[in-house]
């Protein structure tokens, strides 16, 4: 509790979605796996959580979901008035997590029936969802007739259809190969550049946080903290050129650097 | 190669049942021996087309009895295992009864019940005793195998608690309550033959099972066969049905329910 909790009207004014001061986590067994932790991100912000497996940069990401309560610090998260249907929060796990027994569009759904959203509205917002995902096509299958990627899509669709202010991202691409990780980036690129969202990207892939994101802040091993905090400014909109620009190799070089240290208390690394 | 395999697994059964009776008929035509000690196949045929009425009736009463233990047993499993899983206390105080009423065998409770219950009742409560446990446990399981990812997203919508278990948890709990629902269906039959056993020896009864104990007095062999007979193929016919509905229900996305290539 290093300072008074500051309002959510005030971190609005100021112009941040989150932040979190001091915030700290120790399990019920006595692992601390966080903190402490001071984070700002501004609005409309990309920011990348890097670290090492088991950091606490997935606890970092719960506790601004309130999926998980910190146990010391406090978490401001800005809201917007919650209505019908909208809800500030979208978060994408690591795997895919739909329910079996529902098709892509009842997937979708479920945030807004939760909310009990009119059903018309609802029907609308499906749509459009699914076709910022590019599944317009897929509402009626069921998941297990999908592919990895496109689960991850309908996954990243459920999140976006409530109109979230910020998108909670937790390794979502970790378990996809190469290629259809590199669409979903470049695809997550341009939702973000269209829809002005506050993105937090958690990921333990240096050229995943490069490529994507306005800020890297890498994390040091457990308890998790920040160790470094970097600027990735080029020249936007980024695109397969960036990947394979000098400029990208150079950054990767840098956050390699800092993260290494992270890595070298660690067994089995 | 698979097609011989599958066709090979359809008709060694078949195959096996057929000498088993031949075997058995000869054995009996060869030695002469009586209906009242061993009756051959076709006697048994015999007996089951002659004495049909009588059996046909019985039959009427074990699956009627059966079916109202299954229904007890499933909707007394699924209530107790949704009550279970929304207060702890509640399990805490009550599994453990639950734990000894299957564990302790139905056979010796079944007099004690036929003296305090009027005997229909009796035999469909032994119905029930044998039935619900594996719903209980099964349903049990279910609901509290829900992915962890996905009750952190009803939570962070902030799903109700009805919501929670109408969207997920009884979804998610589904498989496991249709596999304690077929284990339930075989054991409501063996939980209404016990009873009616117990029963029968009281002096009265009409289904099947008394019919097996009546026709032991007379040293009515052969209908003891038929009877026998009648019920193994109720049993095969509960647990065939009980596994279609299973599948059909589950079609759709289970994998158990799924072929193995698609």
């Amino acid at each position: 509790m290093a300072e008074p909790a500051l309002s959510e009207t005030d971190i609005d004014a100021a112009g941040f979605a989150v932040r979190l001061r001091a915030v700290g986590k120790t399990y019920d067994n006595g692992v601390t796996a966080l903190g402490p932790l001071d984070l700002d991100v501004a609005k409309g912000e990309f920011v990348s959580l890097l670290g090492p497996s088991g950091c606490g940069k997935s606890t970092a990401l719960r506790l601004i979901a309130a999926l998980s309560t910190p146990s010391a610090g406090t978490v401001n998260v800005s809201h917007r008035a919650k209505a019908d249907g909208r809800h500030p929060i979208g978060f994408v796990f690591q795997e895919p997590t739909l329910m079996p027994w529902g098709s892509v569009r009842d997937n979708v759904r479920l945030p807004l029936k939760l909310a009990r959203a009119p059903s018309a509205e609802a029907d609308r917002r499906i749509e459009e969802a699914l076709a910022q995902v590019g599944l317009a096509e897929f509402a009626d299958a069921y998941p297990r007739e999908l592919s990895g990627g496109m689960k991850m899509r309908v996954s990243l669709a459920r999140a976006l259809v409530t109109d979230p202010d910020i998108l909670l991202l937790d390794e979502p691409f970790a378990a996809l190969d190469e290629i259809t990780r590199f669409r979903l980036n470049n695809d997550l690129l341009a939702l973000w550049r269209k829809l002005h969202k506050t993105v937090i990207f958690v990921t333990h892939s240096v050229f995943e946080s490069v490529y994507l994101s306005q800020r890297v802040i890498v994390m040091t091993a457990r308890p998790g903290r920040i160790s470094a905090e970097f600027r990735i400014a080029t020249v936007e909109p980024r695109g397969e050129e960036f990947r394979t620009s000098v400029d990208y190799a150079g950054y990767c070089r840098e956050v390699s650097g800092a993260l290494a240290p992270s890595y070298s208390g660690q067994r089995g690394a | 190669m698979s097609s011989l395999q599958n066709l090979g697994r359809m008709l060694l059964p078949v195959v096996v049942l057929a000498a088993g009776l031949a075997l058995w008929e000869f054995v009996v035509r060869i030695n002469d021996i009586q209906p009242y000690v061993l009756p051959s196949p076709t006697t048994v045929f015999q007996t089951l087309v002659s004495d049909w009425p009588v059996l046909s009736e019985s039959l009427g009463v074990t699956l009627l009895t059966t079916l109202e233990g299954f229904i007890a047993a499933a909707v007394g499993g699924v209530a107790l295992a949704l009550l279970f899983n929304q207060s702890k206390w509640l399990e805490y105080s009550l599994f453990p009864y639950a734990v000894i009423l299957q564990v302790t065998p139905v056979i010796a409770i079944a007099p004690l019940l036929l003296i305090y219950l009027p005997q229909q009742t009796a035999v469909i409560v032994c119905a029930w005793i044998v039935g619900f446990f594996p719903v209980l446990s099964n349903t049990t399981l279910g609901l509290n195998s829900v992915d962890r990812n996905l009750a952190g997203l009803f939570q962070l919508y902030g799903a109700s608690r009805l919501q929670t278990l109408r969207y997920l948890k009884l979804p998610a709990a589904l498989p496991f309550i249709l596999g304690g629902l077929r284990i339930a269906g075989g054991l409501s039959l063996i939980g209404a033959v016990v009873a009616e056993i117990a029963a029968g020896a009281a002096g009265a009864g009409s289904g099947l099972a008394f019919r097996i104990a009546e026709s032991g007095y007379r040293l009515n062999i052969p209908r003891m066969f038929a009877a026998l007979l009648l019920l193994s193929v109720a049993g095969i016919v509960i647990y065939g049905l009980l596994a279609l509905v299973s599948h059909l229900v589950l079609r759709r996305w289970h994998e158990s329910a799924l072929g193995k290539e698609n």
